[in-house]
């Protein structure tokens, strides 16, 4: 992807999802739904494909990040009181509250990532998925941690509502953020990995040792890419909050991780183009399947363990693979 | 407004955490034996987990759910062997321990002949990516409804319940048979480990794939094997946890293994002694934070705050041989 052409088609995907999200009230508001959903997690997936899948790390906490920045951002949005304000000023304060949200996660991000990320990768795998229980039992919690403090952060942690979950979320997520927005992650880690700079997640994927040799730091090329895949997903978790106007602790369990770990591992890791496909799929799939809502996880797992021995390259990439290593 | 900084703060605001602390410290002899039986169990998981890491170098995710299958062998042969044994007899349990743990085995084997000896020579990541594949795929057919179902099942009584008072202390049979198990399968598996041929081939294979392999030993073979113990172990970890909660379910493996793969990382991964004194170590410390009024809604986090603190400061673990990965 040039950088000209990139930009051609960010701003041609933004432009679409503005004119679309313009006449949403014509359209079929589940099938509306939906489509806000997989433009969810094409940012989801698109950013866990970068540390999972150019960088070649393995992290299970996803949904650990998408929830920070889901409650970043629904708190936000609920201390402003953007219920009250003008469409315009809702826009501007949503805007802010998902960006907001994103630096929250991309923070934690931070904060997981250097400890873990100069280890080996299994380490990783198993430090976020804990990382992604401790924010889960804490989210649990709010409602009592509420009574340690005073004044406003009370009320916002009240506001969070522990294990019960987090309602009456404003809804502010429509078409064209939920896709402008994909669009966006989707420029980004694109243009990131095809930059010179990015060449550096590519070499850390392919042989830490030799990328060492060749000057670039493991680590750091590690942090990066964890931490941007973490605001990404962080923005996720806003629009997603304020898609669903719920919140609950045990929507952002292991499963959720998995569920966004198999859209890489089935559009093929460090393929941005099948990841996308594969995010539409595994979105669309499970609405239309819902008479085998039981056999879905064990469907998945087998299609991970089948991947994994026959294509690990992924379902959705043809050709020779552009490097070495799948 | 109260303050959180920490549990065993004797600020004048907080007259209530002089008596919390004073009723702590009257419950610790307690807390200790509560401690040690479940750090038994965590110790009887994070071997298998720690002897795979040692000959594959890789992390057996569904290593908690043969911790399950064990739980759910002991449930279903229980009946079975109260037929031609008296219930709740030591012999009867120690008999469906034995079978479970031999059932295990072999599936431990068979995951491994199934899913993961054709990734061998494949890059790390994808055994690892298998690995949990094959954790999720034993879990969520565990719960269908055809199978196991996702409900909680209660655990029958394997041996005579008691209870002894030991000045204060209360100490339950299941507790003295937890500890009794967990020593009798470690004494058991060290002499395994150091005097046996297959042992010493094990060691042989950990230390050096190839030069193991040259020396005529068969390392398809040690591999299964060691697939084979860490299952058997796991599997009496699971019936020792379903006779001490009474309680075992498809999901239970999750979280157990995952802590019990975190002792296995506090204890030095590759250690046998190290796992088994990080299994304990996180039991006395889970156990305890649960005795905590302020820390214990936190109870499930700590473990893998204890993971990053131990990756932080001491990636190699208490035991643990810091190694320099060569090219």
């Amino acid at each position: 992807m040039t950088t000209p052409g990139a930009k051609r088609f960010l701003l041609a995907a933004i432009l679409v999802a503005a004119v679309v999200s313009y006449f949403s009230a014509h359209f079929n508001r589940y099938y509306l739904g939906l489509a806000i959903d997989i433009g969810i997690n094409i940012i989801l997936a698109v950013s866990l494909n970068l540390i999972n899948g150019h960088t070649g790390q393995f992290s299970l906490g996803h949904a650990g990040f998408m929830a920070v920045g889901a409650y970043t951002a629904a708190s936000l949005t609920w201390a402003f009181g953007v219920t009250q304000a003008s469409p315009v000023v809702a826009g501007i304060l949503f805007a802010f509250a998902l960006v907001v949200g994103g630096l929250m996660a991309a923070g934690t991000g931070l904060a997981v990532g250097i400890p873990s990320l100069r280890l080996r990768g299994d380490y990783l795998a198993i430090v976020t998925l804990g990382f992604g229980e401790i924010i889960r039992v804490v989210l649990q919690t709010t409602d009592t941690l509420a009574k340690h403090f005073g004044g406003g952060l009370e009320k916002a942690l009240e506001n969070m509502g522990g294990a019960s979950g987090m309602k009456g979320i404003a809804t502010l997520t429509n078409f064209g953020w939920a896709w402008a927005l994909a669009a966006v992650t989707v420029f980004v880690v694109g243009c990131l990995v095809n930059s010179t700079y990015g060449r550096g997640f590519i070499a850390v994927h392919d042989d830490e040792v030799a990328a060492s040799a060749m000057g670039i730091n493991p680590t750091r090329y590690k942090v990066t890419a964890f931490v941007i895949g973490a605001f990404f997903a962080g923005v996720a978790g806003g629009l997603y909050a304020h898609h669903k106007q719920f919140l609950s602790p045990s929507g952002f369990d292991f499963m959720k991780s998995i569920d966004i770990v198999v859209m890489v591992i089935l559009g093929g890791m460090g393929r941005t183009a099948g990841v996308i496909v594969a995010a539409i799929l595994l979105t669309v799939l499970p609405e239309f399947l819902r008479g085998f809502a039981d056999y879905r996880m064990i469907i998945y797992s087998l299609l991970i363990i089948g991947l994994m021995m026959a294509r690990p390259q992924g379902l959705f990439t043809f050709g020779k693979a552009r490097r070495g290593k799948a | 407004m109260a303050c959180i900084c920490c549990a065993l703060c004797f600020h004048p605001s907080q007259p209530s955490r002089i008596d919390a602390v004073a009723e702590f410290l009257q419950q610790l002899p307690q807390q200790l034996v509560n401690g040690l039986a479940l750090g038994a169990i965590y110790a009887l998981i994070a071997l298998g987990y720690t002897m795979v890491y040692g000959v594959l170098r890789f992390i057996n995710f569904a290593h908690g759910d043969v911790f399950m299958l064990g739980a759910f062998a002991g449930y279903f042969l229980s009946p079975l062997v109260n037929r031609f044994l008296p219930a709740q007899s030591y012999l009867s349990g120690a008999v469906v321990l034995v079978l479970a743990m031999l059932i295990c085995a072999v599936l431990g084997m068979l995951i491994e002949f199934l899913a993961y000896r054709p990734l061998r020579n494949r890059p790390k990541l994808i055994a690892l990516i298998t690995a949990i594949g094959v954790s999720l795929f034993i879990e969520y057919t565990c719960q269908h409804k055809a199978v196991f179902g996702a409900a909680a099942r209660s655990f029958p009584d394997l041996i005579p319940t008691a209870t002894w008072q030991v000045g204060g202390l209360v100490i339950g049979s299941q507790q003295v048979i937890v500890f009794v198990t967990t020593l009798l399968l470690l004494v058991a598996l060290t002499f395994i480990v150091q005097k046996t041929k297959v042992g010493t081939a094990m060691r042989a294979v950990s230390f050096n794939e190839k030069a193991a392999a040259l020396m005529g030993i068969n390392v398809n073979f040690i591999i299964s094997f060691t697939f084979g113990l860490g299952s058997a172990l796991a599997a009496a970890g699971g019936i020792l946890y379903a006779m001490s909660y009474a309680s075992i379910d498809p999901l239970m493996g999750v979280q157990t293994g995952l802590k019990a793969f975190i002792a296995a990382v506090l204890g030095g991964i590759g250690s046998l002694p190290g796992a088994a004194l990080g299994g304990v170590l996180l039991g006395l410390v889970e156990t305890a934070a649960g005795g905590i009024p302020a820390i214990s809604p936190y109870r499930d986090g700590i473990a893998f705050a204890i993971l990053i603190l131990i990756l932080l400061f001491k990636p190699a673990g208490l035991l643990g041989k810091s190694q320099v990965e060569k090219v």
